[in-house]
């Protein structure tokens, strides 16, 4: 007979003192967290190297069950904090963990400036399309036409395409996968976690009890096998070609791989020339 | 007021403001000293004059800086609570990548630093926020006396206002009138004690600011029962030293 134990693999990624978690029956962020405990489990990753910032909202939540120092910020300000830990630390890679909301609305210029400035950190968004946690509000995300709390009429809004705006930015990796695609979704972590530079990885992610009610999107297998119907995969496509129309096609894949000179690097060489003057 | 009261729930923040260039250096290094001694935010709020002004600064020998940090943990991980106050409700403070592997959330939390919502955690973490800060006031507040020893007309300003005030204060010595100026470089906490006891030897108060009237309102309090008058400054230039003197002189009667 086979020793069993009460123990999971990936136990040792997680708080497990803080269990269970407040993410809803069919939610896709347990999914993301599990995707990036995998991930540093698969690189030995060293936690005593890692730093998880997160913001405000249910996918800020994370940053509280990972099991390496976290900081969970005031909202939208995940990006804004981690730029700040990494140039105190060049030596930390930072994780920022965070949702469409908090990293589009209201933190949407400290994405784009930190990504112009291509910091060091993997920012890695879970999409769901609304604000879940407040009871499923209009965000930057949200597709035209979508109902949610505060447009019971439907969206007249154009959302935001992530990944195409990761790249415009200057962002270094730009990925989107769902929370259908574990295996994928977990490679493309893997590589940001080794990348340098300003890396952004965009997860959808099913929203069943808020988002899914409002557009009666059926339960949880339902909008993940909606998931997998819509999505196309397509490597190496430009990012602004990369559509996003959860009702009709997401396209999936990593869209830019590139190098350039990193922030805080380029902080360090500047002390250091200023000392040698 | 905006720095103190910013946002919704209570705590208390240091905040301090320069009257001068130099001051603007040696302030931006006390502000991230006070930061790292009580784990507070500190501000620098410097009034539009000094944003501008341009003046001889004097950059001391990096050795001759004073620098504080933060108390380390003094356990292994494992035992460290990231909240856990000593004696002076200050906790000590683990940096990001030494092994501690601690959660900070600005959610009231308990001693590990996880949210708890409980009303028995939000009321002692808002008490601890507080306490640090109002126990300890008399160690962080810093103020500029000239002439206040026997002062009977007593100026309170801050920033670039208090260099009109201390010409008008020597003038008005000058003549005869026992004036004083009393100039926060504290803003926060408030020197309410300072005040109180200064208010015994007081027959009036005169309190500058470069806006419609914010800090004016402690300073009535601290002073009670001494007559204020209060000299508003709108638009981009300071008081002249004029106006101050002739506020003086009105005082004196």
């Amino acid at each position: 007979m086979t020793e069993t134990s009460s123990k999971h693999p990936l136990d040792d990624f997680l708080r497990m003192d803080r269990m269970p978690h407040i993410w809803c029956e069919g939610c896709g962020l347990g999914t993301t967290l599990n995707c990036f405990s995998q991930a540093l489990k698969e690189l030995d990753f060293d936690l005593n190297r890692l730093a998880v910032v997160s913001g405000i909202g249910c996918a800020g939540r994370a940053s509280g069950y990972v099991n390496a120092d976290a900081f969970h910020t005031t909202h939208g300000r995940a990006i804004a904090f981690a730029t700040g830990v990494k140039i105190a630390d060049p030596n930390l890679k930072i994780v920022v963990l965070s949702g469409d909301g908090d990293l589009f609305a209201i933190g949407g210029n400290h994405f784009i400036h930190a990504a112009r400035r291509n910091v060091d950190m993997l920012v890695i968004c879970s999409n769901n399309f609304n604000y879940g946690m407040t009871g499923g509000q209009v965000g930057p995300t949200t597709p035209s036409h979508a109902l949610t709390m505060t447009t019971p009429y439907g969206n007249i809004e154009h959302p935001f395409n992530l990944v195409a705006l990761a790249a415009a930015s200057g962002a270094v990796f730009v990925s989107r996968w769902t929370a259908l695609h574990v295996r994928r979704l977990t490679e493309s972590i893997k590589k940001g976690l080794q990348k340098k530079g300003f890396s952004f990885i965009e997860v959808i992610v099913p929203c069943p009890e808020i988002y899914g009610r409002y557009n009666k999107l059926g339960d949880a297998l339902k909008m993940i096998r909606d998931l997998k119907t819509n999505s196309v995969i397509k490597y190496g496509v430009p990012a602004h070609e990369a559509e996003i129309d959860p009702d009709r096609r997401i396209v999936l894949g990593e869209f830019v791989d590139t190098e350039k000179p990193e922030y805080s690097d380029r902080i360090r060489a500047l002390v250091e020339r200023s000392k040698g003057e | 007021m905006q720095c103190r009261w910013g946002s919704h729930g209570d705590y208390e923040i240091i905040a301090l403001v320069p009257a001068s260039v130099q001051e603007m250096f040696d302030l931006t290094i006390e502000a991230f000293n006070l930061s790292e001694r009580y784990r507070v935010p500190t501000m620098v709020m410097a009034d539009e004059v000094i944003g501008h002004v341009r003046e001889r600064l004097v950059i001391p020998d990096p050795n001759n800086i004073t620098i504080m940090n933060r108390k380390k943990p003094d356990r292994p991980p494992g035992e460290y609570l990231p909240f856990q106050p000593g004696e002076d409700l200050v906790p000590p403070m683990a940096c990001f990548g030494e092994g501690y592997h601690f959660h900070a959330t600005g959610l009231t939390h308990d001693e590990r630093g996880y949210p708890d919502m409980s009303i028995e955690t939000q009321e002692k973490l808002v008490r601890r926020l507080c306490e640090k800060i109002r126990r300890n006031a008399n160690k962080i507040i810093r103020l500029d006396k000239l002439f206040v020893d026997d002062a009977e007309i007593l100026v309170v300003a801050f920033g670039s206002p208090a260099r009109s005030a201390a010409s008008a204060v020597a003038t008005a010595r000058s003549e005869g009138i026992k004036a004083g100026l009393l100039r926060l470089i504290t803003i926060w906490p408030f020197p309410t004690e300072e005040l109180e006891e200064l208010s015994k030897q007081l027959k009036s108060a005169i309190v500058l600011e470069m806006n419609y009237g914010q800090l004016v309102r402690e300073v009535e309090r601290a002073v009670k029962p001494t007559p204020v008058s209060f000299l508003p400054k709108l638009g981009e230039e300071p008081h002249r030293p004029e106006e101050v003197l002739s506020a003086i002189r009105r005082c004196k009667g």
